[in-house]
């Protein structure tokens, strides 16, 4: 991706969240903010690929390598099963009977 | 094999954006989550297909390591104590950044300038948002419970930063890695996530948690450029920019600015009420 590309993927992927939870109510501050954390989880595709090409017989590459997928792991796992927690409490208790 | 992942990476960046879209409501906020998790699950997945990797079994260890022992914590963990959880989790993705760029730089994949900035930057946020988040759970979770300040605090703060900031400048200068200098900046960078949080008392961090994720999310999207993965610049950013909106309105809706929460801790002068 050259420079410029990349600037304009940044401006228009920091538009996007801006506006994408601009209208969110208060009591969702906190669940939103968890399932945020989760979506940054992907930093684990991120680390996968960078253990994938480390060199084997680098044991200092391979240690970082593997801090690195274990804490995306765990940022994904983690964000995922506390904000799945949370927003269970919303569920089925506006449309009664509708369980959808 | 490579186009098919792309696509699978742009689905994936799609489907973020609407889960966190139906996050945002209270109708619709627990299907965006699952939705979001099939995403998750997906990228993962295909991510196993990417030409050229080795080191597997090592992967996958840490995969089931780390993804166990957070599925099992934030499993058993009370209703109540969910707020450090998020901080331990968004600061562990932090982290995670911090050692992508480390690692990028430890097997020389960063080749020009423009490069060694992002990763440097991406670097010095997630190692704050690292060290950070791990002061925000000790302090909710009742390990640290005094809030010491330094005298002088906004300038150390700003010295620190400062001190940061020229290291990148001399790693990216250097060219080739020079490992004391990586180290001696991921120190300065992890003390200075340390001395930025340790003032704040306990009824601001939920704030201090939402920027911090904010900050991983920026992280993950500068490491994104470095390695030139659409999914995590797109997930990066679009949390960097949510998270900043959302800082500011946990902010409002608690009735304190965030320059009050940062620059002057309850804890400090207390000035006004």
């Amino acid at each position: 991706m050259d420079g410029i590309t990349a600037l304009y993927v940044f401006m228009l992927a920091a538009f996007t969240g801006y506006e994408v939870i601009s209208r969110v109510p208060v009591i969702l501050h906190t669940p939103l903010m968890s399932g945020s954390n989760f979506i940054h989880g992907v930093v684990l595709v991120g680390a996968m690929v960078v253990l994938g090409h480390a060199d084997p017989e680098e044991p200092v590459q391979l240690a970082i390598g593997f801090v690195a997928v274990f804490l995306g792991a765990a940022n994904a796992a983690g964000g995922y099963v506390v904000t799945e927690r949370m927003l269970a409490m919303f569920k089925s208790d506006r449309k009664p009977g509708g369980a959808k | 094999m490579n186009t098919l992942i792309q696509l699978a990476y742009f689905g994936v960046a799609v489907v973020f954006i609407l889960g966190l879209k139906a996050m945002s409501s209270p109708v619709t906020a627990r299907k965006g989550i699952v939705w979001a998790g099939y995403a998750m699950i997906a990228a993962t997945l295909v991510t196993f297909y990417t030409p050229g990797m080795q080191n597997y079994g090592l992967m996958i260890t840490a995969i089931v390591l780390g993804g166990g022992v957070a599925w099992w914590s934030g499993r058993v963990v009370k209703m109540t104590d969910m707020p450090q959880m998020v901080a331990i989790y968004n600061g562990m993705g932090g982290g995670a950044a911090a050692a992508i760029a480390a690692l990028e730089f430890a097997r020389g994949g960063v080749h020009s300038p423009g490069v060694a900035t992002l990763a440097v930057l991406g670097a010095l946020i997630g190692s704050v948002a690292f060290s950070g988040s791990c002061i925000a759970f000790a302090k909710l979770q009742g390990i640290m419970t005094k809030t010491w300040r330094l005298p002088q605090q906004n300038l150390v703060n700003i010295g620190l930063a400062a001190l940061t900031v020229l290291l990148g400048l001399a790693i990216v200068i250097s060219g080739a890695p020079v490992p004391a200098l990586i180290i001696a900046f991921f120190i300065v960078a992890l003390a200075l996530g340390v001395i930025l949080t340790s003032p704040i008392g306990g009824a601001d961090m939920p704030v201090v948690i939402s920027l911090l994720n904010a900050f991983t999310g920026l992280a993950v999207g500068f490491e994104g450029f470095v390695l030139g993965n659409p999914a995590l610049i797109v997930a990066g950013i679009v949390v960097g920019a949510s998270g900043t909106l959302l800082t500011q309105l946990m902010a409002k809706a608690m009735n304190r600015p965030i320059r009050n929460v940062i620059f002057t801790p309850i804890t400090g002068e207390a000035a006004g009420g």
